[in-house]
């Protein structure tokens, strides 16, 4: 059971888009397009809408993505319309549509709750999402080795470097792999600085074939997560 | 009091039966006003709304004002497509909700209603006056209406002055810039362009005054 996603678009075509491009990094997600009007006109409809949450609520959450302005009506007013205990666990994402939509459905596909699907989709509207300094405020992530405020140091922690050796290099669906993998452990992990768990960080690398992977994790299960995830990046993510 | 001091159901119908005729009346006209600064649908997208409306109240006998009202509410939502059907559905949605189960409305009940749906509209859209939308038109007609009610008007007066102030609301758009809806986008672009939804929201408050007769 996961979080199920609506994409409300004023464009059918949009909707469509948005729900196979997400789709291809999150399979087992529901992701449901509410795209144009009733007619097949540009606008929004608060039946597809309504209908949408109706197939995307599984009983763990829906997150609503919106286009422009008139279609976050129509989506809060569908919410007016719910029953408490669907509307409770109903939100709609203050985010791009297309990033954020990615970003959740890859969120929402490891399992995460209502709540940090939610926050994926809006940290990828920051326009410091992209930046590849790795200081992304929404999930801290103290660098490995660094003292912490109290003076400690964490005692897990481990450091590996991988080639990448698969054709797509890390993009796209092999991206997905590895945030689905790292995200599956407690620990924190960084790929070249940035996040190992953050999507668009990672995409935003540019990662190729050739390209050397500096793999840290400090906290629990850092040696276990490093170790995995070296192990996916040396399978060559099932490609040639 | 006059003859008029109340209106019932029979008022509700007629009401809403003249908003679509003045807004299939008046559908080119708004549809030009938002090709100038919005997406040019707002005509076509409220033409076909009240339409439906009138489908629907064909089908169907409400029993009190706030029944007509509510009916009107889903339909709009349901039907109309751009943002009118949820910020003019919300308006009848929560200004009905304001008169449950009142049989006849004074001129208290009026204001009542107006102000619980202009509430339920910057609830909806976040809109202020100034931002160039349709609060433009209905804030300063339910200020005007509660003056009017104030000093003793009653119901047919409440609504000719919410009528006045919604019509000069909507004439007071014109050399704004939009801070909300699509026309936001534009900037400089808009002003000396009326908002298409000020405008219509002027044209239902003159509905009503009209249709509730002296």
């Amino acid at each position: 059971m996961t979080v199920g996603l609506v994409i409300v678009s004023h464009s059918e075509k949009i909707a469509d888009g948005v729900v196979e491009l997400a789709s291809q990094m999150a399979a087992d997600v529901a992701i449901i397009a509410a795209g144009g009007t009733d007619d097949g006109r540009i606008g929004t409809s608060f039946e597809k809408v309504q209908k949408a949450i109706a197939r995307a609520d599984s009983g763990a959450g829906t997150v609503i993505m919106c286009d422009l302005g008139s279609a976050v009506l129509t989506a809060e007013t569908a919410l007016d319309f719910l029953d408490d205990g669907v509307r409770e666990r109903t939100w709609i994402a203050d985010a791009p549509i297309v990033e954020g939509s990615v970003a959740a459905a890859v969120a929402a596909q490891t399992g995460a709750s209502l709540a940090a699907v939610l926050v994926a989709a809006s940290s990828a509207g920051r326009s410091d999402a992209l930046d590849q300094d790795g200081d992304d405020a929404s999930i801290p992530s103290p660098s490995p080795g660094e003292p912490r405020s109290d003076g400690s140091v964490d005692a897990e922690q481990s450091v590996t470097e991988i080639d990448l050796i698969n054709r797509e290099g890390l993009h796209a669906r092999p991206a997905a792999a590895f945030v689905k993998l790292a995200s599956g452990f407690e620990a924190s992990v960084t790929v070249n600085g940035v996040d190992a768990k953050s999507l668009l960080r990672i995409m935003s690398l540019g990662l190729v074939r050739g390209d050397t992977l500096t793999l840290r994790g400090s906290g629990r299960e850092a040696e276990e997560a490093i170790t995995a995830l070296r192990d996916l990046v040396a399978s060559g993510f099932g490609e040639e | 009091m006059t003859e008029n001091s109340t209106l019932g159901t029979d008022w509700a119908l007629s009401w809403i039966r003249e908003c679509a005729r003045t807004v299939g009346e008046n559908r080119s006209e708004l549809v030009r006003l938002d090709r100038e600064i919005g997406d040019g649908d707002h005509g076509e997208n409220l033409d076909r709304g009240f339409t439906a409306v009138l489908q629907k109240l064909d089908a169907s006998e409400p029993a009190t004002p706030a029944d007509v009202f509510k009916l009107v509410a889903t339909t709009l939502i349901s039907t109309v497509g751009g943002a009118a059907g949820p910020l003019f559905g919300t308006a009848f949605l929560k200004g009905s909700a304001a008169i449950s189960g009142v049989d006849e409305l004074d001129a208290d009940a009026l204001v009542a209603f107006l102000a619980a749906a202009r509430d339920g509209v910057v609830a909806r859209g976040k809109a202020e006056v100034g931002d160039k939308t349709m609060i433009d038109a209905w804030t300063p007609a339910v200020e005007a209406a509660r003056s009017e009610q104030e000093s003793g008007g009653d119901a047919h007066a409440v609504l000719s002055a919410a009528a006045d102030a919604a019509e000069e609301g909507a004439a007071s758009t014109e050399p704004l810039v939009a801070r909300k809806g699509r026309a936001s986008y534009l900037g400089e672009r808009a002003v000396g362009h009326r908002d298409p939804g000020a405008q219509s929201s002027a044209l239902l408050f003159r509905a009503a005054a009209e249709t509730a007769g002296s």
